[in-house]
């Protein structure tokens, strides 16, 4: 069952000569995780932005084509009520925080929408704890470094268990092993919460692993949307300019000078690692 | 144009000890990564740089002269900073106005801006975006506007606040080029950045950060493979070398983080078998 469909969606920013997203058609199941990713200004956060109503509805702007989320139409349905659906991460943390202590932030949404205090309480300490910023709660979010503030802004949106988590770039100022930790917990929640998660990263090194379906855009259209070994081997999606991961990178190399190695293209180290062994030890 | 940075400790007004001790000297020329986990200290040590922020105790030098001997204004035009987030930079209402705002408070001459201006946006592929305002851009393009904006005065020392987040794989392979560019000109270049990948590729000298001191320092190709410290600065190994690490092949070199040089060695492995 798809909880994000759209058909030749295609927006324009107020102003704008040309469109950001043009015939976008894609579609998200239901429980899955799905990448997008492309050069930088090929619409990817426009598209998010749909996800959820705020284009066109804060943003204006002229969209043509259908999107249905959660079985609404996202263009129409109020965005308050949206943004129960669906939760937004945003690329610029500051863009999003506004409280003058983490716990205030985390619990706005919730406060928002009138939770019980004791539920609220507890969808905020699950937040904090999942993120990794318990002990931060009575800081200003203004004050901390641009990682910590991530982790606020990913925190506000889980507190409110939104059925689809829609992340742009969540983790760009955080060090690659805290960013692989908010990786595992944006992992977990789809895989043993259900929640539908759509993340849009440049990072493929760290984030390929774990998407069932990778959508490739350039130029505002969708050039590729399938599985993700299949695109990620397929030679004209590393011509757009997509960072291909390493491990990837390796293994067609290998197999371009002829080395014979088994098994689908591998999107992490320690596929491509068991992979070598194995050839290793014929 | 050496940078010296000797003993220096700071503290922020809150209290918080950000550099505890740092000695560094960074020659003219060289290609520096700083590294290390977020709130390790770096961005506040990059500031030292140009002056933005003084040591509590300890001195830093730019070409022997000291920063808290000097205005930020003046140290600016020999130290070019690119701020972490563009957004803290940016203030114009088009992207060659904002290009062209420092040169203008540097005094050039009209002819000399427009020729550099006209330069910047080239450089780094801005050119139909001149008009536009710079909060028309993306998270990427805006990042590379606050590039150009530096590098339209063509400072000797180029500090870049982790330069490569939001930037898309072709934009990093055109900022390494770019570097590498740099490096060709004599220029310094100081990147402070996350991106173990970034850095793997270009295999700068690493300066590794934890709790506000330097733990390491070194070639990348070292550094960058040894494990044991990079866990502790919260810094993951970059693929090529967790492949290599994960194999553990008695007699293999362990500190390969270039794509080419593992795929060599490892074909002429899997050829003799």
């Amino acid at each position: 069952m798809a909880v994000i469909e759209t058909h030749n969606l295609t927006y324009t920013y107020p102003g704008a000569a040309k469109p950001s997203i043009s015939d976008v058609s894609l579609a998200v199941q239901k429980g899955e995780f799905v990448l997008i990713t492309g050069p930088s200004g090929c619409g990817k956060t426009t598209l998010c932005r749909t996800f959820n109503g705020l284009i066109p509805q804060f943003y204006q702007g002229e969209l043509k084509g259908e999107i249905k989320v959660a079985d609404l139409d996202a263009a129409k349905h109020p965005t308050y009520e949206m943004a129960k659906r669906v939760g937004l991460v945003f690329q610029n943390p500051e863009n999003q925080l506004f409280a003058l202590s983490v716990e205030k932030d985390v619990a706005f949404g919730l406060e928002n929408l009138g939770f019980p205090r004791n539920e609220m309480r507890k969808r905020v300490d699950w937040a904090l704890n999942l993120t990794g910023i318990s002990d931060l709660r009575d800081r200003s979010p203004h004050e901390m470094s641009g990682g910590q503030q991530q982790r606020v802004a990913i925190a506000a949106v889980l507190a409110m268990q939104p059925e689809i988590i829609v992340l742009d770039e969540p983790t760009s100022f955080l060090d690659p092993l805290s960013a692989e930790k908010i990786f595992e917990v944006i992992h977990d929640l789809n895989k043993k919460l259900g929640f539908t998660v759509v993340l849009v990263e440049h990072r493929l090194d760290l984030t390929a692993k774990y998407a069932d379906h990778i959508v490739i855009m350039d130029q505002g259209k969708v050039r590729f949307d399938g599985e993700t070994r299949e695109v990620l081997s397929n030679e004209e999606a590393r011509l757009i300019g997509v960072g291909i991961p390493k491990a990837t990178l390796l293994f067609e190399m290998l197999k371009k000078d002829g080395v014979p190695l088994d098994g689908t293209t591998p999107l992490s180290s320690e596929e491509l690692a068991n992979m070598l062994q194995e050839a290793m030890l014929r | 144009m050496t940078l010296t940075v000797e003993d220096v400790h700071f503290s922020y007004q809150s209290g918080v000890k950000a550099l505890k001790g740092v000695s560094l000297t960074v020659k003219d020329g060289e290609f520096v990564a700083v590294m290390g986990q977020n709130g390790a200290g770096k961005t506040t040590l990059v500031k030292q740089f140009n002056g933005l922020l003084k040591p509590t105790k300890g001195r830093v030098l730019v070409n022997g002269t000291d920063t808290t001997k000097t205005s930020v204004a003046a140290i600016a035009k020999t130290v070019g900073f690119v701020f972490q987030n563009p957004d803290h930079q940016l203030f114009s209402e088009t992207v060659e106005e904002e290009i062209a705002f420092a040169l203008r408070n540097f005094g050039y001459a009209a002819d000399v801006i427009e020729k550099r201006v006209e330069w910047a946006v080239n450089l780094l592929g801005l050119s139909q975006y001149r008009k536009t305002s710079p909060f028309m851009l993306s998270g990427g393009e805006r990042k590379r506007v606050a590039l150009a904006s530096v590098l339209a005065w063509d400072p000797q020392v180029l500090v870049l606040d982790e330069p490569t987040i939001g930037q898309d794989h072709q934009q990093k392979e055109n900022l390494r080029q770019f570097i590498v560019q740099l490096q060709t000109q004599g220029k310094t270049v100081i990147i402070v950045t996350h991106d173990v990948e970034f850095v793997a590729e270009c295999s700068p000298r690493v300066v590794l950060m934890r709790e506000g001191k330097i733990v390491a320092d070194g070639a990348g190709k070292d550094i960058l493979t040894d494990e044991k410290v990079l866990a502790e600065s919260s810094i993951v190994l970059p693929q090529v070398a967790q492949v290599f690490t994960y194999l553990n092949i008695p007699g293999f070199p362990k500190n390969v983080i270039d794509l080419y040089e593992a795929k060599q060695l490892l074909k002429k492995k899997l050829e003799r078998n």
